[in-house]
């Protein structure tokens, strides 16, 4: 991640991956497709449903996370390549844990996301590859976490000499 | 509300079959240009020499196929209440261009909120397989529903 080996990334290590904001229109085209529930589509359905008003998918709320990891993981490592370093093989995730929306996200917010490194191991199975663990967040404008989640990443090691 | 399902109508044990979904380069490609631009979701060689061997789904858009999945065939047809997480997605195996998947639910257990008893609560199993029997996804998640008028 961010154009890091395996063995450059520390525990702690914390990125500020900008933010996200989420329109009305965004919202219903994104449920349009993948989650097409009445408090996704309109508001009259948002106002009936649990959540107060039209509000994201879950899962919309999750792709903004993706997408912002992606710009400032494309960032660091456009600087890096400038700077000369050899960059890693970008891995992919095998998954994530305990994924949480804690509130809802609605028309008009924006939700600035982080991540923090909270581990990292070797893989036996893949002597290149290691796997980095990291914490994930998502607050909305008023300050409110809204979501988070424990995510994975494959991560290539660095190039034995 | 009354033609919609219910807490009460499902079972511990039950499994709720969820339909098909022939995925498109076209649309891994949309989704990956929308939320998650790298290489080996855009881009078939790419995809072939990364570690995923093909132009294969962002594992967002797999889970947000899987949605679609869930709430065409499930939450759709039931008072369903949202959700307010999900334990743990495993992305077992890469999701490619041409791939028919297949998804379906298993209700692992069920109770009713202490704290809203119009509200029930099921932990399920979401299970995503391709057209060869291949298990793709495989997640745990919430469901809320609710309970039948009294």
């Amino acid at each position: 991640m961010m154009g890091l080996f395996l063995e450059e990334i520390d525990e702690g290590l914390t990125v500020d991956l900008g933010s996200y904001h989420f329109t009305r229109d965004s919202i219903i085209k994104f449920a349009r497709k993948y989650d097409p529930q009445p408090f996704h589509l309109s508001d009259e359905g948002g106002s009936r449903g649990p959540f107060g008003g039209l509000s994201a998918s879950g899962w919309h709320t999750g792709a903004g996370w993706m997408k912002c990891f992606v710009d400032v993981n494309d960032a660091a490592r456009a600087k890096l390549q400038a700077a000369g370093n050899t960059l890693p093989e970008v891995g992919p995730g095998p998954g994530f844990t305990n994924l949480k929306w804690l509130k809802p996200v609605y028309p008009g917010d924006t939700v600035r996301y982080s991540s923090r490194v909270t581990g990292k191991r070797e893989l036996a199975s893949k002597p290149k590859w290691g796997i980095v663990f990291s914490m994930n967040e998502g607050v909305n404008q008023k300050g409110e976490l809204v979501f988070s989640f424990e995510g994975k990443v494959l991560t290539a090691r660095l190039p034995s000499a | 509300m009354g033609e919609f399902l219910h807490f009460e109508d499902f079972a511990v044990g039950q499994v709720i079959d969820l339909g098909t979904h022939a995925v498109t380069a076209e649309e891994i490609r949309e989704f990956a240009n929308e939320f998650d631009p790298q290489p080996f979701h855009l881009d078939e060689a790419a995809g072939r020499a990364s570690l995923l061997g093909g132009l294969a789904a962002s594992g967002w858009h797999v889970c947000s196929m899987f949605m679609r999945l869930l709430a065409d065939g499930w939450l759709n047809k039931s008072a369903s209440m949202g959700s307010n997480g999900v334990p743990e997605v495993k992305w077992l195996k890469p999701v490619l261009a041409g791939e028919v998947l297949s998804g379906s639910v298993t209700i692992v257990s069920k109770r009713v909120s202490s704290k809203r008893p119009e509200m029930g609560i099921f932990q399920c199993l979401f299970e995503l397989f391709n057209q060869a029997g291949e298990k793709k996804t495989e997640m745990t998640a919430v469901v809320f529903m609710r309970v039948k008028a009294a």
